[in-house]
């Protein structure tokens, strides 16, 4: 007997049984469906979560060196050790951009919080940025409307302001921001910019939700201790560790680190935020694809006893088939088909539902159903069925047909 | 050559500590289109001599050769390629597959056979036929009568062309009008040139084959020839001989 017809065979009498026992198949399947759906909707959670990080990401540019006094990635001992480190400083920023050779750009940031209002509209919490004239090519931004920055605005510490999408539709929505006034704290600002729509961090965290002021504004009516980041643009992204180094060496001796005295700044980069993420995501996955499977798997469960008890029940078909000429393997094919049967309908059912739920949680979290998640599921769910059902196929295929012809 | 050739063959079951003898050394022959009925009371080992010929299960000690192949040792893969290939069974209940309806299970010892899907349909609907049910194709077993069921019963044993037929208790769930007709198509059967072995313990059965084999106590206790085997009641023999003809 071929494998082909035989395969044929068993999905029509896999088929047969599943509709003699409607009630029975329905529950079992149950079982797989919510398995499906948990691990579907797990593993679309990731995906979304991965993707809506990388695409938040993109924005701060991969050939960019952070001088901060934190490093992003410090354990709890760590950063007491280094909570007391100095100050980056403006001036630091400032000769660091004069020496340093591998750099194409060199801007200087610090961030805080505010409330912009103009008139009586008002928005409060709102990320406050002091930039200079090369942020917005450091930064990897671009602009809707108006200018950036420039030299002497940073110079001089004009009171202006660039902002980002969310603010000017929330308080220009007939367009017309730029040239008016708008107020950050107490500080009035003449907006010169309009940034464009970026979209959400991972966190939910609205990166158009931003007004940047120049730097020297910025320390003098906003924040009087500023913590400084130093954002270095590299020519080249091969240069990436020699550009490192080099700051390394430049801001050692800026600040006057002896030769025996670890660091006391950090230079951060995208690489690192990448690579501590993926460790982190890769764990939250490993976690909640362990829980998601475990529903599989108490499915899986159900199967098995399902077909143990189909077996059971069809004792006599089978003494007829090995009878009539059916070897083992044809006994053990038909009742992995049957297994496979139940629990791939069940995947495609489980996917159905999970599908508008996929919907439902982009409505809080950037998820999205990948085609090959589809496929995974439903690969998933034919090995669940296979594995499961192989003991009691295997018991099946072992029987003795005289045995078998006597059961009732 | 003889179609069966048995030797000294012997079965034991260990049922707990105690061991059975069900069969104790039997030895005998059977020819090609033979009619033979074995006979014997419950108990006598008949049953577990018509599962020996019918490659069902393996002697415990003996010779057992079929058809030029000697089988006794054989595994149970190779057991069902010859149980497909060799025997055709008619069991006392029909056993057939409720599920599925007259004509896929006749094709049944076909599909196992691996032949190809169109060739066995063509075989199958030939052989319903010729048992008379070509009307009763597509019906499933409980809606048929009982002697309905037993004639594909019988097609499907004769679908492979097999060297026997093995009939256990063939008669038992009919009536003897219907269990008159089923015996009236061995005759016909028989007289075409199939092997025919009945398992039985009704006396009136018996007397239909030609060759009468007696089992006692886990041997035969005689094997003798029927000098005037009794026919078929009239109208069921034509009857058989009518739809196998038709």
């Amino acid at each position: 007997m071929t494998l082909l017809s035989e395969f044929k065979e068993s999905v029509i009498i896999a088929w047969a049984a599943l509709r003699a026992n409607k009630l029975r198949a329905g529950l079992t399947t149950l079982g797989i469906v919510i398995g499906i759906v948990s691990v579907t909707l797990m593993g679309t959670a990731i995906t979304g979560l991965n993707a809506a990080f990388k695409k938040s990401l993109a924005g701060i540019s991969a050939d960019t060196l952070f001088i901060q006094r934190f490093s992003w990635m410090t354990g709890e001992t760590e950063w007491r050790l280094s909570r007391n480190r100095r100050e980056i400083t403006l001036q630091n920023a400032r000769d660091v951009e004069r020496l340093a050779t591998l750099a194409a750009a060199v801007a200087v940031e610090s961030q805080g919080n505010g409330t912009v209002s103009v008139g009586r509209k008002q928005a409060r919490g709102v990320w406050v940025e002091g930039n200079d004239e090369n942020s917005l090519l450091v930064r990897g931004l671009s602009l809707s409307s108006g200018r950036w920055l420039t030299e002497s605005d940073v110079q001089s510490g004009r009171p202006v302001c660039v902002l980002g999408s969310y603010l000017a539709e929330r308080f220009f929505p007939y367009g017309g921001a730029v040239g008016s006034k708008v107020k950050l704290n107490d500080m009035n600002l003449e907006v010169i910019g309009v940034m464009e729509k970026q979209g959400s961090f991972f966190t939910g965290f609205n990166l158009d939700n931003q007004i940047v002021l120049p730097i020297t504004r910025f320390t003098r009516d906003f924040s009087r201790w500023p913590d400084f980041t130093i954002q270095v643009k590299v020519r080249d992204l091969s240069q990436m560790e020699d550009a490192k180094e080099e700051l390394r060496g430049i801001m050692r001796k800026l600040r006057r680190v002896p030769p025996d005295k670890a660091d006391d700044f950090a230079i951060n980069q995208q690489d690192a935020l990448i690579n501590f993420f993926n460790a982190v995501g890769g764990s939250i996955a490993a976690v909640g694809l362990f829980i998601s499977g475990l529903s599989l798997f108490v499915g899986g469960i159900g199967i098995m006893n399902i077909m143990f008890v189909s077996v059971a029940e069809r004792t006599k078909e089978i003494g007829i088939r090995k009878a009539i000429g059916a070897k083992r393997r044809t006994i053990l094919v038909q009742f992995l088909v049957e297994a496979a049967t139940i629990t791939l309908g069940a995947g495609i059912l489980g996917l159905l539902i999970a599908w508008p739920l996929t919907l439902v949680v982009d409505k809080f979290l950037a998820a999205s159903m990948p085609w090959w998640l589809v496929g995974v599921a439903l690969v998933v769910s034919v090995l669940t069925g296979v594995v499961s059902g192989f003991l009691p196929a295997w018991r099946a295929a072992r029987m003795n047909p005289v045995d078998a012809l006597r059961a009732d | 050559m003889s179609l069966i050739q048995i030797h000294d063959l012997t079965r034991r079951y260990v049922m707990g500590t105690e061991t059975v003898h069900a069969l104790r050394g039997v030895s005998l022959s059977i020819e090609r289109g033979e009619y033979i009925a074995i006979m014997g009371p419950s108990g006598s080992g008949k049953s577990t001599l018509m599962n020996l010929l019918g490659c069902l299960d393996s002697p415990s000690s003996g010779y057992y050769e079929l058809n030029g192949v000697n089988v006794a040792h054989m595994d149970d893969n190779e057991l069902a390629e010859i149980r497909n290939r060799e025997i055709g069974f008619v069991f006392q209940s029909f056993n057939l597959l409720p599920r599925s309806d007259s004509l896929h299970n006749v094709e049944l010892p076909l599909i196992y056979a691996g032949m190809p899907s169109e060739e066995r349909r063509e075989k199958a609907i030939q052989t319903l036929t010729h048992v008379g049910l070509a009307e009763r194709m597509h019906h499933k077993p409980n809606e048929l009568s009982g002697g309905q069921r037993q004639r594909v019963a019988v097609a499907r044993a004769l679908v492979n062309n097999p060297s026997i037929v093995l009939a256990d208790e063939p008669t038992g769930n009919l009536d003897s009008r219907t269990g008159e007709e089923i015996l009236g198509l061995f005759e016909t059967l028989s007289r075409k040139g199939n092997t025919i072995i009945v398992v039985t313990h009704e006396e009136d059965v018996a007397q239909h084959a030609r060759r009468i084999i007696r089992i006692r106590d886990g041997l035969i206790a005689a094997d003798e020839v029927n000098p005037h085997p009794r026919a078929a009641m009239k109208f069921a023999q034509e009857q058989s001989a009518l739809t196998l003809n038709g």
